[in-house]
């Protein structure tokens, strides 16, 4: 049984290898043909002629302002920028990275939590229903990433700066998923289920936590990944607004401002990284929660 | 002529035939025999149910014979073609145990969805349409989705779609097998004289015993583990079957052979 | 009458009472409207011997909006009992919507037209309110300015408005969304085809959906410049993922028996493509679609916080905020909010339109 397991999970990594290496071939292949250019003027200026084609490929590799660089030049700044330097330092991107993680993490707690105690107050109250659930889908067609900036001066001028007003964005964006996700969930157990809760004279509280809730973790899990993903958005763009803050935001922008592209590439990569661990801890924990629950694995 | 002795040279071949058929799936548990050493012809206006318990391999030689599977060992053969080539020259009209119309197109337009497939012109698609919608009693909902039918409205609907392209061989997996009793005699009957007017060819998979009996001329037996057939019984019932011929002694005595042979070919202790 | 609704009602007679009490500290003339109003709250208290329709309760709260916004300048800074009669005419919309939504309910969603008056009601409070506090509280504007005053700023800036509108939602919205869905689309139906790359793509095109790619602004202003090319481009990489997973998953939402179906008639693979794969993968296009639509005008606009040509709407905001324009920013945040639905709106119209047939379009089971 295990062997075959094993042999399922080779089948199913092998291609993301297969596919991984080949965007990797074609990045090497790009930033040669991007970096080109700018490497051609390079090379007259110096008076060098009739480069050989492999020692041109390693020279536009290793440009100090590419304008694509190479993977390589992107984890050697990640290394540099992270184990190699103080963690309190102002170029540490551990330090950027912690600034932004703190925000999007406590954005995130506040949405879920408000998000599912709207859900519930939804799910019970039909006014509320009524009233709220149109304007929360409504809001969410609006590009509310907008606002970011907004909240960010308007809180900082009342003397609310640093983590809470970034975090108040992450928690504006993380909200809306959890809140859509749960309403659906906590809907979810059919009227045949409920009936059944009926005959036993249940109470709404007894129905809440031995059918609704159990029935809405899938939504919650699914709603939370998309919301953590969105809540690390969130933190990144509400620090564009404040250059001194810090955070990868902040890191983007000045990187953007002084052509430093492998520090803009070094600092999408901690990001997608950051995004990626996020969405991993919240599957495992939903791992976690359906085998205790009982649930198949997938 | 030529073709004529070509036309009466396929009139005479069966329109299916199985010898030393056999089929084996390959699974994460080991092999399934599916079907062993089937031996069967049908011949032209037969009307031939396939009963079993599930998994006696019933559903599966259907299949095969619509080249949906491909046989693992042995010969069959479709007006003397291999089933593909059968299948390329259009030679059947299938239905399935649900009626898997598209919820996306009218009644009408699904009836003509195979038509539309084989390249049929506007004309002969509206005129094949009407003809097969009024065979099965549907006139009057060709513009109606398929979510707005009953459920028995809906099979006869896919029923019309396997006809309106007029194949001689109807292949017919359990297709009344999701309905009420009552909406299933009276498509039983319904179908009885469909087969008379149009003089196809049917095989008809079921696990019901009347049903089988009701319909039949000729009644496989199958069951499983191995997937094979134990009995092949040809009924005498006259063509002409009102409902309550199943009353008669005539007919159980047919139904008592076919129960008779269930049971030989599958002993309980063994069942899961 | 339930006993969340005794309660509301209660509660607004009693403070009615209480805030008409103080309110006699001021001169009689001063605020009548608003006394007016408090009086009658208080001889709401009836409703306990005479039943009141629940139209009463909806006419009680549209009459205090009216009192309360129209007494607004009348006391700098307003007395307490201004504020009671605030929360009196919330609780009297509260019960309004309340007995609405409970007499409606075992109706379901056939009245359409009352279902629609329960958020409408909850939207225009929560203006009226957010007007009254702003101003009767001396909102800081840089903190949230008043509706009525982002609404007179929308009138005044209408031409700068309207060429942010077309740099950011014309120029860069439009031509990047269409080319990110389509090729999106268009890769998801050439990768079906092989199910080595749908096992390399697919797991990694999800992957990419939950990455902050918004983050690729600034490369992309490098590699396109300034102007609307890079902003479309911003578009392309933040819709081509969702778009892609969603084909794909829809792509192999027919079911087995529909496939063997196609199989029978020795249908080809564009036939069955085109007959059957595309239309069941319609409500998944759509979805695509829609989540594209906000994902499209976010991207443009915070591509633009990176730099712009001196007009888009990213630029009037990032730019705004700088000069402390704040009625400016948000007229303009208005201006996208009202783009932004409106584009998510087109679509699902169309989605209704087309996948008209799917049980979550007509309200069925499947």
């Amino acid at each position: 049984m295990d062997t075959v397991r094993g042999a399922k999970s080779v089948t199913r990594t092998g291609p993301i290898i297969v596919v991984l290496l080949a965007m990797l071939v074609v990045w090497y292949a790009a930033a040669i043909g991007m970096n080109a250019p700018w490497q051609t003027t390079l090379n007259t200026r110096a008076g060098l002629a009739d480069v050989p084609f492999t020692d041109f490929a390693l020279q536009t590799w290793a440009q100090d302002r590419p304008v694509l660089p190479a993977p390589h030049q992107v984890l050697g700044e990640i290394w540099n920028a992270t184990v190699a330097l103080e963690l309190t330092s102002r170029r540490s991107l551990a330090y950027h990275g912690w600034i932004t993680l703190s925000s999007t993490l406590l954005g995130f707690v506040l949405g879920t939590t408000l998000g599912v105690a709207l859900a519930v107050f939804i799910v019970h109250n039909e006014a509320a229903n009524r009233s709220l659930m149109p304007w929360i889908i409504a809001s969410q067609t609006i590009p509310i990433l907008a606002i970011a900036p907004m909240v960010v001066v308007g809180l900082g001028s009342v003397g609310i700066t640093g983590t809470v007003p970034r975090a108040l964005i992450s928690m504006y964006l993380s909200f809306f998923p959890v809140v859509v996700g749960m309403v659906k969930g906590l809907r979810s157990p059919e009227s045949i289920q409920l009936d059944l809760m009926h005959t036993y004279d249940a109470s709404p509280w007894q129905t809440f936590w031995k059918l609704r809730w159990p029935a809405a973790m899938p939504m919650l899990f699914a709603s939370m990944k998309v919301g953590i993903a969105i809540s690390l958005v969130g933190a990144v763009v509400s620090e564009l607004s404040n250059a001194a803050g810090g955070g990868l935001g902040v890191r983007l922008l000045t990187g953007s401002y002084n052509g430093q592209t492998i520090q803009i590439w070094a600092a999408l990569f901690i990001a997608a990284a950051l995004a990626a661990i996020l969405v991993m801890i919240v599957g495992a924990a939903e791992r976690m929660v359906n085998a205790r629950m009982g649930a198949r694995p997938a | 002529m030529v073709f004529d002795a070509f036309e009466q040279g396929r009139f005479m071949t069966p329109v299916v035939s199985a010898q030393n058929l056999g089929l084996t799936f390959k699974t994460n548990d080991g092999d399934v025999v599916a079907l062993s050493d089937v031996n069967l012809t049908i011949n032209k206006g037969e009307f031939v149910s396939f009963i079993g318990p599930s998994g006696c391999g019933k559903t599966t030689f259907l299949r095969t014979i619509a080249d949906l599977e491909r046989p693992t060992s042995g010969k069959l053969t479709i007006n003397g073609q291999t089933p593909e080539v059968a299948r390329k020259a259009r030679a059947y009209g299938y239905v399935f145990q649900a009626p898997a119309l598209y919820p996306w197109r009218t009644i009408e337009k699904n009836v003509a969805l195979p038509l539309e497939i084989m390249g049929y012109g506007a004309g002969q698609q509206a005129e094949r349409v009407r003809r097969t919608m009024d065979l099965v009693n549907l006139s009057g909902f060709e513009k109606k989705y398929p979510w707005q039918l009953s459920g028995g409205m809906q099979q006869r609907a896919s029923i019309a779609r396997a006809l309106s392209f007029d194949a001689d061989l109807l292949l017919m997996d359990e297709p009344f097998g999701a309905l009420d009793e009552i909406v299933r005699d009276h498509l039983n009957s319904e179908l009885l004289k469909l087969w008379d007017r149009t003089q196809k060819t049917i095989c008809f998979v079921t696990h019901s015993i009347p049903e089988a009996v009701y319909l039949s001329t000729k009644i496989v037996v199958m069951s499983p583990r191995p997937g094979r057939v134990t009995d092949v019984i040809e009924s005498d019932l006259p063509k002409e079957r009102p409902l309550d011929i199943r009353e008669t002694p005539e007919f159980l005595t047919i139904a008592a052979r076919v129960r008779d042979g269930l049971r030989a070919g599958h002993s309980y202790e063994e069942a899961v | 009458m339930s006993q969340l609704q005794y309660f509301l009602a209660l509660v607004a007679g009693g403070l009615s009472a209480a805030a008409l009490a103080y309110s006699f500290v001021t001169p009689f003339e001063q605020a009548l409207l608003l006394k007016a109003f408090l009086a009658l709250g208080f001889l709401s208290l009836i409703r306990f011997f005479v039943p009141l329709g629940l139209w009463a309760d909806g006419a009680f709260a549209l009459l205090g909006a009216v009192a309360v916004l129209t007494s607004l300048g009348a006391f700098a800074p307003p007395l307490p009992f201004f504020w009671m009669a605030v929360v009196v005419a919330w609780l009297f919309a509260w019960l309004f919507v309340e007995r609405l939504s409970k007499s409606l309910a075992p109706r379901l969603s056939d009245n359409a037209g009352l279902g629609l008056l329960v958020p409408v009601v909850f939207g225009a409070a929560l203006l009226v309110i957010w007007e009254v506090v702003t101003r009767g509280a001396n909102v800081p504007p840089v903190l949230l300015p008043a509706p009525s005053a982002i609404g007179a700023q929308l009138a005044n800036s209408a031409p700068i408005l309207w060429a942010d509108f077309v740099q950011t939602f014309i120029k860069s919205v439009l031509p990047g969304f269409a080319i990110g869905c389509l090729s999106g689309l268009v890769v998801a139906i050439l990768v079906d085809r092989s199910p080595f790359l749908k096992a390399g793509l697919l797991p990694i095109g999800n992957f990419m959906s939950a990455l902050p790619i918004i983050g690729i602004a600034p490369i992309m202003v490098m590699w396109f410049g300034f102007d609307w090319q890079s902003k479309a481009a911003v578009v392309v990489a933040m819709t081509f993922f969702p778009m892609l997973v969603n084909t794909v998953a829809g792509l192999n939402a027919s079911s087995s028996i529909e496939r063997d179906l196609m199989r029978t008639y020795a249908a080809d693979y564009w036939q069955t493509l085109l007959k059957l794969r595309l239309p069941a993968a319609g409500p998944f296009i759509f979805n695509a679609l829609k989540i594209n639509s906000t994902l499209a005008l976010i991207g443009a606009i915070v591509a633009e916080f990176f730099g712009t040509p001196v007009v888009g709407m990213g630029f009037r905001i990032s730019t705004g905020v700088g000069r402390l324009a704040i009625d400016l920013v948000w007229a303009e945040i208005a201006v996208a909010a009202i783009a932004g639905s409106a584009f998510y709106g087109v679509i699902a119209l169309i989605e209704r339109g087309v996948t008209f047939w799917h049980p979550s379009v007509r309200g069925g089971r499947a």
